[in-house]
């Protein structure tokens, strides 16, 4: 089992965004990065699928040295090897990054089965990076994966439905688009971090071209509507106001 | 022409499309061209509907192969449709089937593809403003690609009706063996009882502030009808709840007459996901916690004292 995971390097944005002058980016200079949500159950995945049959996991990116952290993350949870696609590149449209991807994967003639991405990217939500790079490789492709299992060179994806599940086959190799919820993640030991953060990290310059025809012109913080808040009490003795509340709202 | 992408199962037009309808009409009035939708499923069933958000003309895919739902036989009919007529655009619901469709679309025609579009203003070129993290930050942007691919973020455009009456031709795409490759299998329903996150009327939501203790909020949410208890990632990571009952970007989106977070300090990846309650009264210790100015009541104090004294009122009250 050779699985490949794609994932996202993002800032950790806290309670509101702040933009940068030129509204072209979120301001991360007192920010740190974290991997966006969907890839890290990838990451867990990809390590899981090793553990039960056996083989080797690849983490790729795309980014700046600094994303290098996030493949040093993939590894102290199990990933065996890992590559960046070099890019300075902010917000790289969504095409050039699957072209990218794809390109690399060619030229790495690895023998990947499953190839996993994160349904969408925590920040941009662009929701194709995975289908395009199917595409380009003429892979069976099912996106919003939040249940995955493999057996003799099939995958059995489940994807939620409200109350029930989809179930999709797929024959191996395939790209498979997850969301949080496929797992739980390991939290790597602090031991497991430090071997991980001397790792060196293979980089391979990103390739690709995309469709023209798209441009981000800028970022706005959406206005917040303001809301004056009651406070209703400051000990348990406010407990009769909170019922008085559900009352008026006719839901007890 | 504005093209739809509809998505019709079982003869009624999910909410979702109902609200992607409504911007692709919105665009083709902008641009002085007809509606029309490449429609999916029990077609016939669907077409008043349809015409009653402005469609004209309906495709109807009708295919021997073409059972179930089928990513890539679904973007290839979307494609025949599009040679054909010639759209300016194709728009399409947001959630899971809408944007896969249409990705694969964009990637088999070489062309961009906008997702989660909340407003679109046309003239010759498209200003689009898009949401990202979930909402909390939009992107202006522009496309000027030759046929526009979009795909409308889910609830953030209310669904209008127009008058009107849908005329349905079928339509058979030309379907190679790779493009049924994927299909779906079967769909296996849950027997879980109790009130779906999502379609509860009050949602009693627990944070870190719970230390791993939902007894109180449990036992609140069955006080209250069609109540259900959610919960923040926070407590998910901890592996305090399952991440089924996770409110937030990557959790739940709930929309109750009135969200109940305790201990949940309202980091603004949670509040996205609560972002459709009609009203919130939070229960936490901090007066200065995020949550509280994003709420319309507040009991300053501790959940585990709080908690309890409400569900006693509620029983005093009964």
């Amino acid at each position: 089992m050779e699985p490949l995971v794609c994932i996202k390097r993002v800032p950790n944005t806290g309670a509101r965004a702040v933009l940068t002058e030129d509204n072209q980016s979120i301001d991360t200079s007192n920010l740190g990065y974290t991997l966006s949500p969907h890839e890290e159950c990838g990451i867990e995945e990809a390590v899981q699928l090793v553990e039960e049959h056996g083989g080797e996991s690849t983490a790729l990116t795309l980014g700046p040295p600094g994303a290098d952290e996030q493949l040093q993350t993939a590894i102290a949870m199990g990933v065996d090897e890992a590559v960046r696609l070099d890019s300075e590149e902010s917000d790289m449209r969504p095409s050039r990054v699957a072209d990218a991807i794809a390109t690399a994967i060619e030229e790495r003639e690895a023998d990947y089965d499953v190839l996993i991405f994160g349904n969408e990217a925590a920040d941009s939500q662009n929701y194709q990076v995975g289908v395009r790079v199917a595409d380009a490789l003429g892979l069976p492709c099912v996106t919003g994966i939040k249940e995955l299992s493999v057996e003799d060179g099939t995958a059995v994806a489940e994807r939620e439905i409200p109350g029930g599940a989809e179930r999709y086959e797929l024959d191996l190799p395939a790209v498979i688009t997850v969301k949080e919820g496929l797992n739980e993640p390991r939290y790597p030991s602090m031991r497991a971090r430090m071997q991980a953060s001397k790792t060196e990290i293979a980089t391979v310059e990103a390739a690709g071209e995309g469709v023209e025809g798209f441009e981000k012109v800028e970022l706005v913080v959406p206005e917040e509507e303001a809301s004056e808040t009651e406070i209703l009490g400051e000990s348990p003795d406010a407990a009769p106001d909170v019922v008085e509340v559900l009352e008026e709202l006719e839901v007890l | 022409m504005v093209l739809a992408i509809v998505d019709a199962d079982d003869g009624e037009v999910p909410d979702e499309t109902r609200q992607a309808l409504t911007l692709a009409r919105d665009v083709a009035d902008q641009v002085g061209e007809s509606l029309e939708a490449v429609a999916f499923g029990e077609v016939e069933a669907a077409a008043p509907t349809l015409g009653s958000y402005g469609v004209d003309t309906v495709h109807a895919i009708e295919h021997d192969a073409l059972d179930s739902y089928a990513p890539r036989a679904w973007a290839e009919s979307v494609s025949q449709v599009a040679d054909a007529a010639d759209p300016d655009a194709v728009v399409a619901p947001g959630g899971d089937r809408g944007p896969e469709v249409l990705a694969h679309v964009a990637a088999k025609r070489d062309l961009p593809m906008v997702a989660e579009c909340v407003e679109v203003t046309a003239d010759g070129t498209y200003e689009i403003t898009r949401q990202r993290w979930g909402g909390t930050l939009l992107e202006r942007s522009r496309l000027t690609a030759e046929t526009k691919l979009l795909t409308v973020a889910p609830n953030e455009v209310s669904a209008e009706e127009a008058a009107g009456e849908a005329t349905v031709r079928s339509v058979t795409p030309d379907l190679a063996e790779a493009d049924l490759e994927v299909q779906l299998a079967d769909v296996e329903m849950s027997d879980e009882e109790g009130v779906p996150l999502g379609e509860a009327r009050v949602v009693i939501g627990g944070g870190r502030g719970t230390d791993g203790d939902f007894e109180a909020i449990e036992e609140l949410a069955e006080k209250i009808p069609n109540a259900a208890v959610g919960s923040s990632r926070a407590v998910v990571n901890e592996g305090w709840r399952p991440h089924d009952d996770q409110i937030g970007q990557t959790g739940n989106k709930i929309s109750p007459e009135i969200y109940v977070p305790c201990g949940i300090s309202g980091a603004v990846q949670h509040m996205v996901g609560c972002k459709g309650a009609e009203h919130i009264l939070a229960v936490n210790t901090d007066p200065e916690a995020a949550i509280i100015e994003k709420s319309d009541w507040a009991v300053i104090g501790d959940l585990h004292e709080v908690v309890p004294a409400v569900v006693e009122a509620i029983e005093d009250h009964e």
